[in-house]
C-alpha cells in the first residue's frame, strides 16, 4: 500500500478491482464502510463475479478475469477524451512531458525489440531521449509526438467502450458509468483509492495490470494524497513483511537485490545501482544504495566484513538465473536438478499451480522438511487418501522431516501489515506439544551445519563460519535480538560529518533511522527499510497510542510504518506546485516557506524547496512514469493480452497467446487447453470463512464453511444439467476436480467478442487434513505459469470444463 | 321373540348380537351378571392411569397455577419427557378398548331416544326411557368422545414432540397442533369428569370394573334390552353356589 | 453504552444487571423492580454487513458452542439454520430488484430479536424458564427450562431450537452475561464493519436515522428501520435498505406478531378450559346434592331373577332360596 488501511476512511471513492476486500480483508474493509458512513463515500466493485463486497457496492460492473487492462486503458481513454486529468499534477508530477527515444514502437500487440524465440524484448529503445546536460528532454507543452503522453494517448487509442465492451464483456453501459464516476475524481479535491489483491497479481500479466491503475491514479492525481493511493491487500498477515525482508530469491532485504554471476566484484554490481539523477535536483534516492547494502553485510557478517574483502561481497550467492522462483524451483525438481526441499509455513502441494507436478515433483526428492505448526497436505502428500490424494504411496521415496512450529498466537515479534505497519505482538500462550519457534528450529540447523563445516572443512565454508551471530543465547534467538539488528546499529562511534567533534551515535548503540547508515562499514542494519523501528526510543513496533490529531488517519504513535514511521508514500505529492494541500480539508503536509510539515512524516528533505524537488524521491527523475523506460519485462505501457487460456482470442492482436514475454517450460506446454475442449473460464479465490488451507483445521470455521464447491450461473447449470448443491466435476489437462456446486445468480454470463463466456468460480480452501470435510481445489487446474515480471502464478485466468457427477468415491 | 309390551313400555327385540363374547349370567339366590372380562378391567385401568397422568402432567405444563404438579413427576423435565410416552400407552391401551368395545357402542335407534329424554336420565327416571342395550347414549358419547379426542391428542402430541416429531412441521403447523391439543385435552379432562360421576352415581356400576360383575338389578334397570339379550342367548352358569352370591 | 465496540471499554457499571431487573417472568409473576434500566437495543445495519460470519464465529466461541461441520448443500448459509448450537445465522438471498433489475446479495444476521411482547416467554409453561429484564433483554434460564418446545410456537421469529442432547432451549441472550457486565455482546464486538453495533434503543434508534439518511442518499428510497410495533418493538433492530419489504431479506416477517393461534391457546383456552373442567366437577357435585345415587331397587333385582329364570334354558330355582333380602 502507497497509504494506509485507517487513511480509506479519507477517500471519496473505493474501486475494488483485482481483489475482493470484504470478502479476504474484512477487517480492514472496516474502513470502506468509515469511509462510506461519514464521507458519503462510493464503491465501486468491479469483478467476474457479484462478490461480497459488491453487495455493499454503490456501483457493480461485471468483467470477464484477465482483461483488466483493456477495462482501465479504456478508463484512461475515457478520461482523457473528456478531460477528467488533474493537469497540474500530471505536468508537474508526473513524466508526461519527457520525450522518448526514436524508435520506440507498439505495434500488433508487440514493442519494439521482441525476440520470439527468447520470449524476451531487447529494451534499448523503450527509454528517453537525454540531453547535453545529462538529463531527460522534455517538451512541457505536450506537442511533442514523441513526448510520454501524446505516446500514451496513441497506445490507448484503441480502447474504447465498444473494445471494452468485445474485451472484458462488461456491457458498455456500465462501462460507462464506472468510467464517469471514477474520472470525477480528477478534481483535487476529490480522491479516489484503489485496493487490490491477488485478483490482479494472480495473472501472466499481473504487474501491468497494477501499472495500469497506478496510471489512472497519477493521471488523476490521486497518489500520495489523502484517501488516494495504489493499495495492495496483500493475501497473508505478513505477506509484507515477507517481500520487505527479501525473502524472494532475487532480493536481500529491503528491495536490494542478490548479484548476478556477471557482478563478479562489489565495484561491478554497485556500478549499475548509481541512479543518477535523471533531472536536475531530484533525491533519487536509491543513491543511497551502497550505505544500505554495506550495512546488511555488517549485520550478516559483523567483523568479517571489511572493507578489504569488498564487505563480504563473495559470502553472497550469484544468481545465474533471473530468479529461482517457486515455479522454477518445482520444475527443477520434476527435472532431477533439485532434490532437497526446506518447507518452511508454507502448503505448496496446495498453494502452488497444477498439483499433479507437484505431487510429482515432491516424489523425486530425496528429503523434504517442512516446518508448520499445522499438520500440511505437502507433509502428507505421499499419503494416500482416495480421490483426494490419489498417490501410490510405496512409489514415493522421498524422506519427509515434519518440524512442528509456533503458530501467530505463541509467537513474540512483528508482522508488517498492508499498510506497512510493523505491529510488535506477544505470545498469547506456550508453545504445545513438540512444538518450538521457527528461529530456534533455523538457530539449531545454523549451528549444526557451522559445526560440520568446523569439523569436516569444505569449499568455502566462511559464509557459514563468519556469520554474525550475536545473540545472548546462540540456540535461541529472540524477537527483540533480531528487530535490534534489522533496525541497525551503529559498529563504530559515529560523528556528525560537518562537525566531527559531535557525536551521533555511540558505538553499538541503535541508529536512529536510516539517513544515518553509511557505506563505509561503520553501521550495520539488516533491513534498511525497517530502520527506525527499534532505536534508541526503544521498541517503535510495541507502540499503541491511539491519537490522531485532527482526525487525519495517520495515527504516527500506533506501531512503526516504514519506510521511517512515514504513513502515506510520496506524501509531497498531496500539496501543489508551491506547496499548499490540493484539498485544503485534506492537508498531509504543506510547506510553511522553510520546510514541510503537517500530520505526516514528509517524504522529501524536509527542507526541499517545492517546484525543485519533485515527490518520488525513489525515481532519478523525481516523478512518476506514465512511461516505465525498460523497468518491466513486458512492456512500458501496459497492453491488452489474454490469459495463456482464455476462452476467446486476443481481439487486440489475434497471433498472440498470453503473454508474449511470460516464461513457459517446455514440459508444460503440453499442458495447456484451448477453448474447443475446455470452453468455460475458471476462477479461484478465497472465502471469508476461511484463511488458505490454515482454518480448515479450526473448527469453528470448518462449520462456517464446511466443504468444497465451485460457483456457476443459473445458465451454466441449466446447460449442463447440474443442480445446486449437488456434484459435479471440474476438469482439464492438467486435473479433475469434484465439488458441490452452488448455483447463483452472482455469476452471470458475460458476452465476448459476442459470444458467451460462462465463468467457473474455483475457492480454494480444501484439502485432506484438519476439521473441514476433505475436498481438492484450483490449483488441481492451474497452470503451470507467472507473471513475465514475478512469476507470480495466473491462478485466476484459465479453462475447465465442468459436468454432473455423483461425488467423490471417499466423501 | 316378538313385540310386546311391558309396564307401558315396548319390550325390544333382542339379538345374539346385544350381547359381548366374555357377557354372562349367573343366576343362583342373585342374579349376577359378568360385564367385563379381566383383560378388559385391565385394559380399562391401564387406559384409566393412563389418562389420570396424563391429565396430571398435561395440567401442569397447561396453566401456571398448577404446575406443582410435576413435582409428581420428578419436575418439570421428567413431567415433559415422561407425558408423551404415557401418551403412548394410552393410545395403544384406547386401541385395545375400541377393539373390545367400538361394536356394542355403534349407535342404535333407542339412544336418541334416550339422549332426548336426559332430564330423566339424570333425575334417575329410568321407568320411562327405552330400554337400552349394554351401552346407553351416555356411554355411548363417552365412548366416541374418548375416541375422538384421543386420535386428536395423539396425532398433536406426536407433532409437538420435540424430542422426535416436532422438527418435521412447521412452526404455524406446530401452533395448531398446540391449540388442538389442549383444547382436546380440556374436553376430554371433562369427558372424563362425566364418566368417573357418572361411574359414582349410578350406584353399582364400579364394580363391572373391579370384580368385572354387576347385579342383576343393576342390568335390569340400566341395560335391561343387554340382559334380555343375555337371558335369551346368553351364556349362563346356573349352578353357581347358591348362596353365596359374588358378594358373600 | 458503546458505539465503538473496538478497542474494548471499561464496564459500564450503570448496565449491570440482576434477578432484580426482571419485568417479566415465565409462568410466574414478579414484583415491579425498584428501578428502570435503560432500554438497550443491537442495530443490525443490513446495508453495512459483508456477510464475513464473524458474528457467528464470535457467538459459537463466546458461548462455546460446538456446532457440527455440516456440508454444502448449494448456498453460502452454514448451518443451514439455526440450531441449539447456533444462535446466530448469516442467511444469504439473491435478490433482483424489479425496479433496476439489478441483482442484490441481501445478507441477513438472523437470531433472536428480544421482543418487547416476547411470544416466547409468554408460551412458556415453566416457572422463571424465560426471563426479560427491564433493559428489555429477553433470556433463556437453562436451569428452569423443562424442554417443552412452547417457546418455539410462541416466537413469531421461529428462533429458539430445543437441544437433543439436553433438552432445553437456546436461542441468543444478547450475551446477558456480558451486558451484565457492561459488555456490549459479543457479535457486535467481533463485527469489522460495526454492521452490528450495540447500545441504549435510542441512540441506536438515533443512528439508525443517520445510516437510513445515508441510504435515502444512494437512492434507497425505501430505507429504514425495522422495529416492529406488533411485538412492542424489539431489542434487536435493522436498518434495511427496503424496509417496506422485510420479508425479502429471507423471510424476515413483514409485520411479525404473536399468532392469534398461540393467544389462543395462552389466553382464552387456557381460563376456558379451567373453567369448564371446574364447572363440569362442580355439576356432578352438585346433582349428586340434589338427586341423590342412582340406587337399584330390590324389584330390580326381582325383576332381573324372574326374566333370567324365565329364559330358555334356565335351570330350576331352588323354592327356598326364593325370597331375598
Amino acid at each position: 500500500m502507497t497509504n494506509s488501511w485507517t487513511d480509506i476512511r479519507n477517500t471519496d471513492l473505493v474501486v475494488i478491482m483485482g481483489g475482493n476486500a470484504a470478502e479476504a480483508h474484512p477487517c480492514g474493509f472496516k474502513w470502506v464502510t468509515e469511509a462510506k458512513a461519514n464521507r458519503g463515500a462510493k464503491l465501486i466493485v468491479v469483478d467476474p463475479r457479484y462478490t461480497r463486497s459488491a453487495s455493499v457496492a454503490d456501483y457493480y460492473a461485471p468483467i470477464r478475469q484477465g482483461t483488466d487492462i483493456a477495462f482501465l486503458l479504456g478508463v484512461i481513454k475515457y478520461c482523457i477524451d473528456n478531460d477528467k486529468v488533474q493537469w497540474d499534477y500530471v505536468n508537474a508530477f508526473t513524466n508526461a512531458a519527457y520525450i522518448v527515444k526514436e524508435g520506440f514502437t507498439y505495434q500488433d500487440g508487440l514493442f519494439t525489440g521482441y525476440d520470439a524465440d527468447k520470449r524476451d524484448y531487447d529494451r534499448a529503445t523503450w527509454d528517453y531521449e537525454i540531453g547535453d546536460d545529462g538529463y531527460v528532454v522534455m517538451d512541457e507543452t505536450l506537442q511533442n509526438p514523441r513526448c510520454v503522453w501524446n505516446l500514451l494517448k496513441d497506445h490507448i487509442s484503441i480502447y474504447t467502450p465498444e473494445m471494452v465492451e468485445r474485451i472484458c464483456g462488461t456491457p458498455r453501459e456500465k462501462f460507462l458509468k464506472v468510467a464517469e464516476m471514477i474520472s470525477e475524481c480528477s478534481t483535487p479535491t476529490k480522491t479516489m483509492t484503489s485496493m487490490y489483491a491477488l485478483g490482479w497479481t494472480q495473472h501472466s500479466k499481473g504487474s501491468q495490470n497494477i501499472r495500469s491503475m497506478a496510471m489512472l491514479q497519477l493521471i488523476l492525481g490521486n497518489i500520495g494524497v489523502r484517501g488516494g493511493g495504489m493499495n495492495a491487500l496483500r493475501g497473508h498477515s505478513n505477506i509484507q513483511g515477507l517481500t520487505d525482508i527479501g525473502l524472494m530469491s532475487n532480493l536481500i532485504p529491503g528491495y536490494l537485490n542478490i548479484p548476478t554471476e556477471r557482478e563478479v566484484d562489489y565495484a561491478t554490481y554497485i556500478s549499475s545501482r548509481g541512479f543518477k539523477p535523471l533531472r536536475p535536483n531530484q533525491v533519487s534516492y536509491w543513491q543511497n544504495y551502497p550505505k544500505f547494502f554495506v550495512s546488511f553485510m555488517k549485520a550478516m557478517w559483523g567483523s568479517a566484513a571489511t572493507p578489504e574483502n569488498q564487505f563480504a561481497y563473495d559470502y553472497l550467492p550469484k544468481l545465474d538465473l533471473p530468479a529461482y522462483d517457486v515455479l522454477r524451483a518445482f520444475e527443477m525438481m520434476d527435472q532431477g536438478q533439485m532434490f532437497g526441499y526446506f518447507c518452511q509455513g508454507f502448503n505448496p502441494l496446495l498453494s502452488f499451480p497444477d498439483r499433479g507436478k507437484i505431487t510429482r515433483s515432491l516424489s523425486k526428492l530425496k528429503y523434504l522438511v517442512v516446518m508448520d505448526p499445522l499438520e500440511t497436505e505437502t507433509a502428507r502428500f505421499w499419503e494416500n487418501h482416495g480421490e483426494f490424494n490419489d498417490v501410490d504411496s510405496a512409489s514415493i521415496q522421498t524422506e519427509v522431516y515434519q518440524l512442528p512450529t509456533s503458530c501467530f498466537a505463541e509467537d513474540e515479534g512483528a508482522l508488517v501489515n498492508s499498510g506497512r505497519w510493523l505491529q510488535w505482538h506477544w505470545p498469547a500462550q506456550n508453545l504445545p506439544g513438540q512444538a518450538r519457534h521457527d528461529t530456534w528450529i533455523m538457530a539449531q540447523i545454523h549451528l549444526k551445519l557451522k559445526q560440520l563445516y568446523q569439523e569436516e572443512g569444505g569449499k568455502f565454508p566462511d559464509p557459514i563460519l563468519n556469520l554474525h551471530w550475536p545473540y545472548a543465547d546462540p540456540t535461541d534467538p529472540k524477537a527483540d535480538e533480531i528487530a535490534r539488528e534489522l533496525n541497525g546499529y551503529a559498529v563504530e562511534t559515529l560523528r556528525d560529518p560537518n562537525d566531527p567533534t559531535k557525536v551521533t551515535v555511540e558505538a553499538g548503540q541503535q541508529v536512529p533511522g536510516f539517513a544515518a547508515l553509511r557505506d563505509d562499514g561503520s553501521t550495520a542494519a539488516g533491513c534498511w527499510i525497517y530502520s527506525g523501528c527499534f532505536n534508541q526510543n526503544g521498541n517503535n513496533m510495541a507502540r499503541r497510542d491511539n491519537s490522531d490529531p485532527d482526525a487525519t488517519g495517520a495515527y504516527l504513535n500506533w506501531a512503526f510504518s516504514w519506510p521511517a514511521n512515514r504513513r502515506i508514500l510520496y506524501n509531497r505529492a498531496s500539496a501543489d506546485l508551491d506547496g499548499n494541500a490540493w484539498d485544503p480539508d485534506r492537508k498531509l503536509i504543506e510547506w510553511d516557506g522553510e520546510k514541510w510539515t503537517g500530520y505526516d512524516v514528509p517524504d522529501i528533505p524536509p527542507t526541499a524547496k517545492p517546484r525543485e524537488v519533485g515527490p518520488f524521491i525513489m525515481n532519478p527523475e523525481g516523478q512518476s512514469r506514465l512511461f516505465t523506460r525498460g523497468m518491466m519485462r513486458d512492456g512500458p505501457f501496459p497492453a491488452h493480452y489474454e490469459p495463456f487460456e482464455s476462452p476467446v482470442v486476443n481481439v487486440v492482436a489475434p497471433a498472440i497467446r498470453g503473454n508474449p514475454v511470460a516464461r513457459v517450460f517446455e514440459s508444460d506446454r503440453e499442458s495447456f487447453g484451448d477453448a474447443e475442449e475446455f470452453p468455460y473460464a475458471a476462477t479461484s479465490y478465497r472465502l471469508t470463512e476461511h484463511f488458505h488451507y490454515w482454518t480448515k483445521h479450526v473448527w469453528v470455521n470448518a462449520v462456517l464453511q464446511p466443504e468444497f464447491f465451485v460457483e456457476i450461473s443459473e445458465e451454466l447449470a441449466a446447460e449442463r444439467g447440474i443442480e445446486k448443491g449437488g456434484w459435479c466435476r471440474v476438469w482439464n489437462k492438467r486435473g479433475s476436480v469434484q465439488a458441490k456446486a452452488v448455483v447463483t445468480k452472482r455469476i452471470q454470463p458475460l458476452i465476448c467478442d459476442g459470444k458467451p463466456v460462462h465463468i467457473v468460480g474455483i475457492p480454494l480452501h480444501w484439502g485432506f487434513t484438519g476439521a473441514a470435510k476433505n475436498g481438492m481445489g484450483p490449483n488441481s487446474l492451474t497452470p503451470f505459469v507467472g507473471d513475465a515480471n514475478i512469476e507470480t502464478p495466473e491462478f485466476k485466468a484459465f479453462l475447465v470444463n465442468i459436468e454432473p457427477s455423483s461425488g467423490p468415491a471417499t466423501a | 321373540m316378538t313385540d310386546s309390551t311391558l309396564h307401558g313400555r315396548p319390550v325390544p327385540q333382542v339379538t345374539k348380537a346385544d350381547i359381548d363374547r366374555g357377557d354372562r349370567l349367573h343366576v343362583g339366590r342373585e342374579v349376577v351378571v359378568d360385564r367385563y372380562t379381566k383383560w378388559a378391567r385391565v385394559n380399562h385401568w391401564i387406559t384409566a392411569i393412563s389418562l389420570i397422568l396424563l391429565a396430571l402432567s398435561g395440567l401442569a405444563l397447561f396453566h401456571p397455577s398448577l404446575y406443582w404438579l410435576t413435582a409428581l413427576f420428578g419436575g418439570g423435565q421428567w413431567t415433559r419427557a415422561i407425558h408423551p410416552w404415557i401418551g403412548v400407552v394410552l393410545f395403544i391401551s384406547f386401541a385395545g378398548l375400541f377393539i373390545r368395545f367400538f361394536r356394542l357402542n355403534l349407535p342404535r335407534r333407542e339412544d336418541a331416544q334416550w339422549a332426548a329424554q336426559i332430564g330423566d336420565v339424570l333425575k334417575g327416571d329410568e321407568d320411562k326411557l327405552p330400554e337400552v342395550g349394554k351401552y346407553n347414549a351416555g356411554q355411548k358419547f363417552v365412548f366416541w368422545a374418548m375416541s375422538i379426542l384421543i386420535t386428536f391428542l395423539i396425532v398433536s402430541g406426536l407433532a409437538v414432540w420435540e424430542r422426535y416429531f416436532s422438527q418435521y412441521l412447521t412452526v404455524p403447523q406446530l401452533r395448531v397442533a398446540m391449540l388442538v391439543h389442549s383444547m382436546s385435552a380440556v374436553a376430554i379432562i371433562c369427558v372424563w369428569i362425566i364418566h368417573v360421576y357418572a361411574a359414582f352415581w349410578v350406584e353399582g356400576t364400579l364394580r363391572a370394573m373391579t370384580r368385572g360383575s354387576v347385579s342383576g338389578g343393576w342390568a335390569w334397570r340400566h341395560h335391561r334390552k343387554w340382559l334380555r339379550a343375555l337371558a335369551t342367548y346368553g351364556k349362563r352358569d346356573d349352578k353357581a353356589p347358591r348362596g353365596r352370591g359374588p358378594l358373600a | 453504552m458503546t458505539i465503538n465496540v473496538n478497542p474494548p471499554v471499561a464496564p459500564d457499571t450503570a448496565m449491570q444487571m440482576g434477578p432484580q431487573d426482571y419485568i417479566r417472568r415465565s409462568a410466574s409473576s414478579v414484583p415491579t423492580p425498584a428501578r428502570q434500566l435503560e432500554p438497550v437495543a443491537k442495530l443490525i445495519d443490513v446495508s453495512k454487513c459483508i456477510g464475513c460470519k464473524a458474528c457467528q464465529s464470535a457467538c459459537l466461541e463466546w458461548n462455546d458452542l460446538r456446532e457440527e461441520v455440516g456440508i454444502n448443500v448449494g448456498v453460502y448459509d452454514n448451518p443451514h439454520d439455526l440450531t441449539p448450537n447456533t444462535f446466530t445465522l448469516m442467511r444469504f438471498t439473491e435478490w433482483v430488484n424489479p425496479e433496476t433489475d439489478n441483482l442484490e446479495w441481501l445478507i441477513r444476521k438472523d437470531g433472536c430479536m428480544h421482543c418487547a411482547d416476547p411470544g416466547c416467554l409468554k408460551a412458556c409453561p415453566a416457572p422463571g424458564a424465560i426471563v426479560q429484564y427491564s433493559n428489555g433483554v429477553v433470556d433463556f434460564v437453562k436451569e428452569n427450562c423443562i424442554g417443552c418446545g412452547y417457546c418455539v410456537k410462541g416466537c413469531p421469529f421461529d428462533i429458539p431450537r430445543i437441544s437433543k442432547v439436553d433438552n432445553r432451549a437456546y436461542k441468543c441472550t444478547l450475551c446477558s452475561d456480558r451486558i451484565a457486565v457492561g459488555q456490549g455482546p459479543a457479535c457486535a464486538k467481533a463485527c469489522p464493519t460495526k454492521a452490528i453495533v450495540f447500545g441504549t434503543k435510542e441512540e441506536m434508534k438515533a443512528h439508525a436515522a443517520e445510516r437510513i439518511e445515508d441510504l435515502k442518499s444512494r437512492g434507497y428510497a425505501n430505507a429504514g428501520l425495522y422495529d416492529p410495533p406488533g411485538v412492542g418493538g424489539t431489542h434487536v433492530m435493522y436498518v434495511l435498505h427496503h424496509a417496506d419489504k422485510p420479508s425479502i431479506y429471507a423471510g424476515l416477517p413483514d409485520d411479525p406478531r404473536i399468532s392469534p393461534l398461540v393467544e389462543a391457546w395462552k389466553g382464552v383456552t387456557r381460563y376456558a378450559g379451567l373453567a369448564v373442567m371446574g364447572i363440569a366437577a362442580a355439576a356432578g357435585v352438585l346433582h349428586m346434592a340434589v338427586s341423590g345415587r342412582n340406587r337399584v331397587t330390590v324389584e330390580d333385582d326381582e325383576e332381573a331373577r324372574r326374566l333370567t329364570s324365565a329364559a330358555p334354558g334356565a335351570a330350576p330355582l331352588d323354592p327356598s332360596e326364593e325370597t331375598l333380602s
